[in-house]
């Protein structure tokens, strides 16, 4: 009965009247042309750490739709946390970003998410960078979840998913009937309808995630980041936050510890390795012995059933 | 919930107005309400004053001023401590976090006592500048130590230990007794000088910050899990930060400058407002305007009257209902964390 209302597999349902237009998927953007087993949008070939100098890849995203990252990087104190990053979603997706502690996952989505400004390289909504789609626009596309949500403030959960709102509200202005709605589809949506009025501070740790979602929501994104959002979760609040997560009708990018958890939930996966990709592609294409002993320095055998690869650790 | 706004404000003025109307009869002369309205008539409108010049000159020149300066400085400081708690997101903070009352003192205390101005400048003015300065240091400083919330505070308070010890300094060094006496009762805080071009000052610059404030109140709603957060709800963070603080400076800075810096209206009253309204801004900032406009109405009445004829600084009666609430806040936030 803590099964958030699950109801909404990966349907066709899209929030009223949001911006989102019907847009029908776009076809599996020809990406790449037929060129050897390299991903969508010239994400590195699954080789180590290759692809560097490279060849200008294709300049100017003309007609590109959705989100995406052009070989950005991310310098800071001296360090490059992320280094030239490629990343396009297809509209729809749930992209799973998989590496190690430290590998750039939090840094990608920020950058993503327009929080951080890259240091090379650039993040562009429909093919126009951010600084030029502008804050309160980008975040009426694109919405974050922090690994980490913290407040002092006195809040009830319907506060705290109505903070949601404020990209779509202007100075001066109360709330819309669209507001009201909006956050009571995000909190039905998420199964917190019933707590709305509860104080943030009395919630579980994952009920605290879902109304950060429940806040994703209303901001009415096509585009969701989330910054391992199962952490410290139970595996059942596990696997109901990516229930949750993967039947929703947007475009979604997941930085995730869990490969199985990956492998379950994910129509593709990045994975970075001291902020750099080194593997792109469907969780059985991407999840192999050779890669999890390369990346995480371990051992593991991938058997692939029917549906997804399932990894399992072996002891050294 | 719109209702209930509008119940909170509405109640709010009437409890103002009725404040106002009569901590004006409050005081050795005897003044009667009766006397108080046909003095108010008689000047907002057309034709002379029935009452005796003198009880006329006390109702409309002493006792109204500084009243009404009284309920400016009480919801101006109100404001200026609900914006602070929740931009710097910390629930102590207050109108003086950023120095703003040490700059404005070490003013004062450079135009009285070193006669700086050579007479020319008030010491309205000089606490003004020396609040601006100081305020401008505490940017300049946190923004060289990296701009963030948290240098924002630690600038702040070093700004406010450089200029209170500049303050000390001076006044040890260079004052004479009654210049000290005079210098102390204006760093507690004080209505007695109270006149209508500070009322109408402060009532003027209060208008406009408490505009700018409300403007941004779903702005300010968004900083509630930090810069980050805000930021991906399209805040732009560094140039509202820089807005607000100038803002609330600017209106600190006049308060302080006609009244000296009355402590912990600005800490407590947002906290008190929060319980009523919840955290949402737009509500929150009138409520807390007007439960501090009325609680420092009453605070002064009270601290003009108790010791007849001596005068406490209202700065000091502040303080004695203040700690008691600051405690509170204390213990609340423990239980929190």
């Amino acid at each position: 009965m803590r099964r958030p209302g699950t109801g909404a597999r990966p349907g066709p349902v899209a929030p009223p009247g949001t911006g989102a237009p019907p847009e029908p998927a776009v076809p599996p953007e020809p990406a790449v042309p037929p060129g050897p087993g390299t991903a969508a949008a010239g994400v590195l070939p699954t080789g180590h750490g290759a692809a560097d100098g490279g060849e200008p890849a294709e300049e100017g995203p003309a007609g590109a739709t959705g989100l995406r990252a052009e070989r950005v990087g991310r310098r800071t104190g001296g360090r490059l946390i992320v280094d030239g990053v490629t990343l396009a979603p297809r509209t729809g997706e749930t992209v799973g970003l998989l590496g190690p502690n430290g590998s750039g996952k939090s840094t990608l989505l920020r950058l993503l998410a327009g929080v951080l400004a890259p240091s090379a390289g650039v993040v562009t909504l429909d093919g126009l960078p951010l600084p030029r789609v502008g804050r309160r626009a980008t975040a009426r596309r694109v919405a974050a979840v922090e690994q980490h949500a913290h407040t002092q403030t006195e809040l009830t959960v319907r506060d705290v998913v109505a903070l949601g709102r404020i990209p779509h509200r202007r100075p001066w202005s109360a709330a819309s009937a669209a507001d009201a709605r909006a956050v009571a589809l995000a909190l039905d949506r998420t199964g917190l309808t019933d707590r709305a009025g509860q104080s943030w501070h009395t919630l579980s740790g994952g009920e605290r995630q879902r109304a950060q979602i429940a806040r994703a929501l209303a901001q009415e994104p096509r585009e969701l980041l989330l910054d391992e959002p199962t952490n410290h979760l139970d595996i059942q609040h596990q696997l109901d936050l990516l229930d949750l997560v993967a039947g929703l009708p947007v475009t979604t990018v997941i930085a995730l510890h869990d490969l199985n958890l990956a492998a379950m939930y994910c129509d593709r996966l990045l994975v970075l390795r001291a902020g750099r990709a080194v593997a792109e592609g469907t969780p059985a294409e991407v999840l192999t012995p050779d890669l999890i002993e390369r990346v995480y320095g371990v051992r593991a055998e991938v058997t692939h059933g029917p549906g997804h690869p399932v990894v399992r650790f072996l002891r050294r | 919930m719109r209702a209930r706004t509008l119940l909170l404000a509405g109640g709010g003025l009437l409890a103002l107005a009725v404040s106002v109307a009569v901590a004006v009869t409050i005081g050795p002369a005897h003044i009667s309400t009766a006397d108080v309205w046909t003095s108010v008539a008689a000047h907002l409108g057309p034709g002379d004053s029935t009452l005796p010049p003198l009880r006329d000159g006390i109702v409309w020149n002493l006792r109204m001023p500084r009243t009404l300066l009284a309920a400016v400085c009480g919801a101006g400081l109100a404001v200026c401590g609900a914006v602070m708690q929740s931009l710097l997101r910390n629930p102590l903070a207050d109108p003086f976090v950023l120095g703003v009352s040490s700059g404005a003192s070490t003013g004062a205390v450079a135009v009285v006592v070193l006669g700086v101005g050579g007479g020319a400048v008030s010491l309205s003015a000089g606490a003004f500048v020396g609040a601006l300065l100081s305020f401008g240091l505490v940017l300049l400083l946190s923004h060289v130590l990296g701009g963030t919330t948290d240098r924002v505070v630690l600038s702040g308070v070093a700004a406010m230990q450089l200029f209170s010890a500049l303050t000390s300094f001076t006044v040890l060094t260079s004052a004479d007794a009654e210049t000290t006496k005079g210098v102390l009762f204006w760093l507690l805080g004080s209505l007695s000088g109270a006149g209508w071009d500070d009322v109408a000052l402060c009532a003027a610059v209060l208008v406009l910050v408490l505009a700018v404030c409300l403007g941004h109140a779903g702005t300010l709603d968004a900083f509630a899990f930090g810069e980050e957060a805000a930021a991906s709800l399209g805040v732009r963070v560094a140039r509202t930060r820089l807005v607000l603080l100038c803002a609330t400076a600017l209106l600190t800075a006049a308060l302080v400058s006609c009244a000296g810096a009355i402590g912990f209206v600005g800490l407590v009253l947002p906290h008190a407002a929060r319980a009523l309204t919840g955290s949402g801004h737009a509500r929150l900032l009138p409520v807390a305007a007007l439960s501090g406009a009325v609680f420092l109405v009453w605070v002064d009445t009270l601290a003009r009257t108790v010791i007849d004829p001596q005068e406490v600084p209202v700065g000091v009666v502040t303080s004695l209902i203040g700690v008691p609430a600051f405690v509170a806040v204390l213990y609340r936030t423990r239980r929190q964390g």
